[in-house]
């Protein structure tokens, strides 16, 4: 039984100097089969694995992962949330994680830290102005809040924004979505890990894919470093591995994995109480509660596996983040990361059966998956369980490649790719 | 972040050069006689690979000329740069 976290287990864990916490969630080694398996434990994999558990009663289901829980893109990425995209499909898919957001961490029992901040994305020329006016309309249209402001509004909504005119990039003008924020990017990995064992999930760590079994069209189960385990349905959810995946059964993804950046500085007191983002000069900026400002760059233009990125891509952001934020100019860098992400041809992901029975790929989420993984692990869990996509995800089937019924969030998704 | 030496200008900083994606994929010879997968593959399936991998490259910002290079794409080493037309090295 899972012990419930309220303020009463705190004070009770603090008389015993906080050392009787019960696990979080158990180490089992795997079983010899299961009745679904999902590759890769990151966020969008533990969604999946918790809403299949909850919501379509597959309890007989394993997350195997080959480092550890949280430990890719989940704990690599700059934790914005929002959901103003331009497209329906686009809109009704991040939207539906959004609301999902809103009641987390009631519904883990795990404080997520889902914080509505506001999100701020600026326009810096004329075409950024009437691209953010129509994303705005098409927004509210769509059911999504969101406002124009003019430069002195933005001045307003964050005073240290530099809006002079003369500036390499003028602040022109901008829009905000309030509902949208922040969250603690490990906590969500950790408290649907939580969530999915209390409901007989087994989360293997430390353990690697190495082989997809086929039977003619039908799976049959996977190779892994702790041995075969025998299923029928796969749900790949590997980010930037998915292509290495998707090579072991033959299967080939329009996707490319690239390393994409980010940095934190050293932590200082409250300045920047909402997400700003820039999509002419790439850069965006938020604070975490630690007080270090979170900082996320672009990626490089070639295919890397390697976690790295280049110097040239940190400088560009830096130099943009100093224009806008002339008072950053003596913040010291603390630590710089890169993660794979895995980017599609029109930017949109891929939520989707294939051509072999029983696997499922959700990945191609780019530069910006963290925002949508509880809607992702929901829409996953129904298109796993019933064969079928849920309405909200048919759009992002893999066929669109075939038909040309592209999602293209290119520029268009208030976000540079 | 690596150098590159350029068959044409010699080593430069990957700075200079815009990477091209997959190489050897060839362009339909009867274009009007393909069917809407085979489309799908030639436009957007990729291998992607981790690892060794063949891939076009485009000195962007010095002679401006395209040439392929074989490279590791788990740790970025350059294993092998030849120009167009060329044979590929094998691996």
């Amino acid at each position: 039984m899972r012990n419930k976290y309220s303020v009463f287990s705190l004070i009770k864990n603090a008389l015993s100097y906080h050392e009787n916490w019960q696990r979080a969630w158990k180490d089992p080694a795997p079983k010899k089969e299961y009745d679904a398996v999902i590759v890769g434990g990151g966020g969008h994999g533990l969604a999946t694995a918790y809403y299949l558990a909850k919501k379509h009663n597959m309890n007989n289901i394993a997350v195997v992962e080959k480092g550890w829980i949280g430990g890719g893109n989940t704990g690599r990425n700059t934790t914005i949330i929002r959901s103003n995209y331009l497209w329906d499909a686009s809109a009704g898919l991040y939207d539906h994680a959004l609301k999902i957001w809103e009641g987390l961490s009631q519904e883990l029992n795990y404080n997520v830290m889902f914080s509505q901040r506001g999100v701020m994305n600026l326009a810096h020329n004329l075409q950024d102005v009437r691209d953010l006016k129509r994303r705005t309309h098409a927004n509210r249209l769509n059911g999504i809040d969101a406002v124009y402001l003019s430069t002195e509004e933005v001045k307003k909504f964050c005073p240290i924004i530099n809006t002079s005119p003369d500036i390499r990039y003028p602040v022109l003008g901008g829009t905000l979505q309030r509902r949208a924020g922040t969250a603690r990017h490990d906590a969500v990995a950790w408290g649907y890990a939580r969530g999915a064992d209390a409901m007989g999930v087994d989360i293997i760590q430390n353990c690697e894919v190495k082989g997809i079994k086929r039977n003619g069209d039908s799976v049959e189960g996977i190779e892994t470093t702790k041995g075969f385990i025998k299923t029928k349905k796969v749900g790949v959810v590997a980010a930037g591995h998915s292509s290495v995946i998707a090579n072991m059964a033959g299967l080939r993804l329009p996707l490319e994995s690239k390393p994409l950046q980010a940095l934190v500085s050293e932590p200082v007191k409250p300045i920047i109480d909402t997400v700003v983002m820039s999509n002419a000069v790439h850069a965006y900026v938020s604070q975490s509660d630690k007080g270090e400002l979170v900082i996320g760059a672009g990626t490089d233009d070639y295919i890397s596996y390697t976690q790295k990125g280049s110097h040239q891509i940190v400088e560009g952001t830096l130099n943009a983040i100093l224009e806008l934020y002339p008072i950053f100019s003596r913040m010291r860098m603390l630590r710089q990361w890169g993660g794979i992400v895995d980017i599609c041809p029109d930017a949109s992901p891929i939520l989707s059966k294939t051509s072999i029975k029983g696997l499922y790929f959700n990945c191609g989420w780019g530069t910006g998956g963290f925002k949508a993984t509880p809607g992702s692990g929901d829409l996953f869990a129904h298109t796993i369980a019933n064969d079928e996509p849920h309405k909200l995800n048919a759009a992002f089937n893999l066929n669109r490649f075939v038909s040309g019924d592209l999602v293209d969030e290119h520029g268009a998704a208030a976000v540079a790719h | 972040m690596f150098l590159i030496n350029c068959p044409y200008c010699g080593e430069r900083d990957q700075q200079e050069f815009k990477a091209g994606g997959e190489a050897h994929i060839e362009r339909p010879k009867q274009p009007t006689e393909l069917s809407d997968d085979e489309w799908a593959e030639y436009l957007f399936m990729r291998k992607n690979i981790k690892g060794v991998q063949f891939e076009r490259w485009n000195h962007a910002h010095g002679c401006r000329k395209w040439f392929n290079m074989v490279r590791d794409t788990s740790n970025d080493e350059i294993k092998a740069i030849y120009k167009m037309g060329e044979k590929p090295p094998s691996q």
